[in-house]
């Protein structure tokens, strides 16, 4: 008999998550989504569609497009944004260069992702956005551990972690004034592999990128970079070919692959499951200090 | 990192006074349990180094913010995740520091259970009490007392035994019967995940042998239906354009297609014709799921309201007897306005009448005592502009709770308990 009210954690994680998005609708004016491309963005997506259905996602996606995506990428979020009939909103790193907002960096180690966090706050204030859902979870690094459901932001979009609301249950608490937003995180409580075994178990689309495949690329310091036209080579970097996949989407800069012939999603869970490493151990913009994380969350970043 | 789980999901919390051990016991567990990435390991060492500690100061695993690490202090709740083959689990470590007594309450407010660690130089001091009682208030039915630092004490078993006699007195007044007791040193590892060999006279178990086996009954209520409106789900569109959706979580009981039900607070009456998750039609639903339910009758209801069954209702009331765990920085003023916030509700509300404070130490009604500072526990009186639909929080953990914002600051400055 209560055999029959036991449920998987996977579904559990799930009503979580659905509760939590209707609650940002519920709650908030203008509330969007932040989406990446990537598979935890997919997945809040995919929940999205799930909390609302059968009418269509009363929030709009917004990406932040750096300029240095992988083709898949923009090709999978266009085809998705198609599909959903959703809304689109698309803020442009290059366009906050060219306004001369921000400075490109330089040298052979320059990436776009700090940048990013200009155009995300430019992004959020143009169109007023009061709640910006994220895929981002607790158990990607040490500051996001800390994070609520409900994450305020100030006027500036700045977090601060050492003077966090409480949140009590799941009793969320939305209020804030004119000109602060929230930053809302639905898969606060999955993990990497829960999110793979969701996304098999409800059989989600993911950017081919996440699958073995052959791809050009080069060795650095310790790390392997697909090679595209933002890569400046270093002297004795050579790209051959390997056979790799992606744990994480991020820039073409800074995303490292891993060699694996993991081509399934059974295959992927298998190695995920197996791996000694964390999922944000291959990104070069967590490398620079050990509160890189933090620091750029405090400025706003997702 | 194990793929296969069998026990089912366990989320606990720690608790006990500052410094007692508690991040360096989950860093332990984390870290015996081979729950420790390369790359977090290396990272911590290289950290450790610097400060000139010896071995991996495993504290900073759960310690993530910059001035926690500083200052060698918790100052919010970090979530982590871990996985043996028995069970899954959900850890919340919480800071002793009674200045973040807040975030200390936020990690206990989802937990099943809690570990109190308690120093063995010092005993019991008052945030061991402090915790204790918020664990009991907010309906943990199961707590672990570790005795941690037994290394600094020799391992003695006398000095053991007196803080478990103490701490069962000082229990026997809380609404908690299932405790345990493990003597540990974080630090060294022992009874942790391994079996001392300093302490042969102690003959339980170890912490995660404990953790992985406890019985914990489910807090899930089956029995009185309870389904809070979070949201109407209008389409508008021309294929369904006359579509109307309840979404909401099911907070108590089961609820099936061609149930009876009622709609509260209107009164009006109707029968549910489908229950979907997605697009998927379900047989039944019943807590914690998510799902959206539509009606036979087309009546008026909207967020705020709940769906039951005739014979079994929840109160509808303007006026509440509660118990609160006060979080504001300045102390309750009963002159002020906040907004209640239960269930999917929200309503203007006064603390009428503050009727006791508790003294921590004692855990004995102060009634003299009517000024409720920052993390006082109080038994007050609340009336709200519109009703509310409640249950005891003793009956229901969901539909007992609620929190209270204030306005001016949009903060939340309380954690309340119906009855
Ligand atoms: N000798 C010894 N020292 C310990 C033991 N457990 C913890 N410590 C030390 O006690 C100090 C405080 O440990 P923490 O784990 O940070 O304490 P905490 O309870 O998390 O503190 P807050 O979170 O700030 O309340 C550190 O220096 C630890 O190394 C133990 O079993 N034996
Ligand atoms: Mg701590």
């Amino acid at each position: 008999m209560t055999e029959l009210y036991n449920l998987d954690h996977l579904t559990e994680l799930e009503a979580e998550s659905i509760f939590v998005m209707r609650e940002v609708a519920a709650q908030f004016d203008r509330p969007a989504i932040l989406f990446s491309g990537g598979k935890d963005s997919i997945v809040v997506t995919h929940l999205a569609m799930k909390a609302f259905a059968p009418a269509r996602i009363p929030m709009p996606l917004v990406h932040i497009d750096t300029g240095h995506n992988f083709p898949e990428t923009i090709a999978f979020r266009n085809n998705l944004i198609q599909d959903m009939g959703a809304n689109l909103i698309v803020g442009s790193v290059q366009d906050t260069i060219n306004q001369g907002k921000v400075q490109e960096e330089t040298g052979s180690n320059a990436s776009r992702n700090k940048l990013q966090t200009t155009t995300l706050i430019d992004t959020i204030e143009e169109n007023r956005f009061d709640a910006c859902v994220g895929g981002a979870r607790r158990d990607e690094e040490k500051s996001r551990a800390k994070e609520r459901f409900f994450s305020h932001r100030d006027d500036f979009s700045q977090w601060d972690p050492k003077n966090q609301r409480p949140e009590l249950w799941n009793l969320f608490n939305g209020m804030h004034a004119p000109g602060e937003h929230f930053r809302v995180f639905p898969l606060n409580n999955w993990t990497e592999l829960d999110v793979w075994n969701y996304i098999l178990k409800e059989k989600i689309e993911l950017p081919s990128l996440y699958f073995s495949h052959e791809r050009e690329c080069i060795r650095r310091e310790g790390q392997i970079l697909a090679m595209s036209d933002f890569l400046k080579l270093r002297a004795g970097e050579k790209p051959e070919m390997m056979r790799i996949r992606f744990r994480t989407l991020g820039d073409l800069t800074i995303t490292g692959a891993f060699e694996s012939e993991a081509d399934t999603l059974e295959k992927i869970i298998e190695e995920v499951a197996a791996t000694r490493i964390t999922e944000r151990g291959g990104r070069m913009d967590d490398k620079r200090s050990s509160s890189a994380m933090e620091d750029r969350k405090k400025d706003g970043y997702f | 990192m194990s793929k296969t789980t069998t026990n089912g999901l366990l989320r606990f919390t720690t608790a006990g006074s500052v410094d007692d051990g508690k991040s360096t016991l989950i860093g332990r567990l984390l870290y015996d349990s081979k729950s420790i990435f390369e790359d977090q390991l290396e990272s911590i060492k290289n950290e450790s180094t610097q400060k000139g500690i010896n071995g991996p100061d495993l504290s900073l695993l759960t310690d993530g913010l910059r001035a926690e690490r500083e200052q060698g202090i918790t100052i919010d709740v970090a979530y982590r995740y871990f996985a043996t083959p028995r069970r899954k689990f959900i850890i919340a470590d919480t800071p002793g520091h009674i200045q973040y007594t807040r975030n200390m309450v936020t990690g206990a407010s989802t937990a099943d259970l809690a570990i109190i660690l308690i120093d063995a130089r010092h005993g019991l001091l008052e945030q061991t009490n402090r915790h204790s009682f918020i664990a009991s208030l907010l309906g943990l039915r199961h707590l672990v007392v570790c005795v941690n630092k037994m290394d600094l004490v020799d391992y003695d078993e006398a000095r053991y035994r007196e803080i478990v006699k103490e701490y069962k007195s000082f229990s026997s007044r809380l609404d908690i019967t299932d405790i345990t007791f493990i003597p540990i040193s974080a630090l060294l590892g022992d009874n942790v995940v391994d079996k001392s060999n300093q302490m042969n006279w102690y003959e339980g178990s170890t912490l995660l042998h404990h953790l992985e086996h406890v019985h914990v009954g489910s807090d899930r209520n089956l029995q009185d239906c309870r389904f809070p409106i979070q949201y109407v789900v209008r389409p508008q569109t021309d294929e369904h354009r006359d579509f109307r959706g309840y979404a909401g979580r099911i907070a108590s009981g089961v609820f099936k297609p061609g149930d009876k039900i009622l709609a509260l607070p209107s009164g009006k009456e109707s029968t549910i014709k489908g229950i979907t998750l997605g697009n998927e039609q379900l047989e039944r639903a019943f807590p914690p799921l998510s799902v959206t339910m539509t009606l036979e009758d087309d009546i008026d209801i909207s967020r705020g309201d709940m769906l039951v069954r005739m014979n079994n209702q929840p109160d509808v009331v303007n006026e509440l007897d509660a118990r609160v765990c006060w979080l504001g920085e300045k102390p309750l003023n009963t002159s002020s306005r906040f907004i209640l916030r239960h269930l999917t509700n929200e309503v203007q509300a006064k603390v009428t009448e503050i009727l006791y404070c508790i003294d921590i130490n004692t855990l004995h009604r102060d009634e003299e005592n009517k000024t409720v500072a920052t993390n006082d526990i109080a038994r007050i009186k609340i009336k709200t502009a519109s009703p509310v639909l409640t249950d005891s929080y003793r009956k229901n953990r969901t539909t007992g709770a609620f929190i209270l914002v204030d306005p001016s600051t949009h903060l939340t400055v309380a954690a309340g308990v119906v009855g």
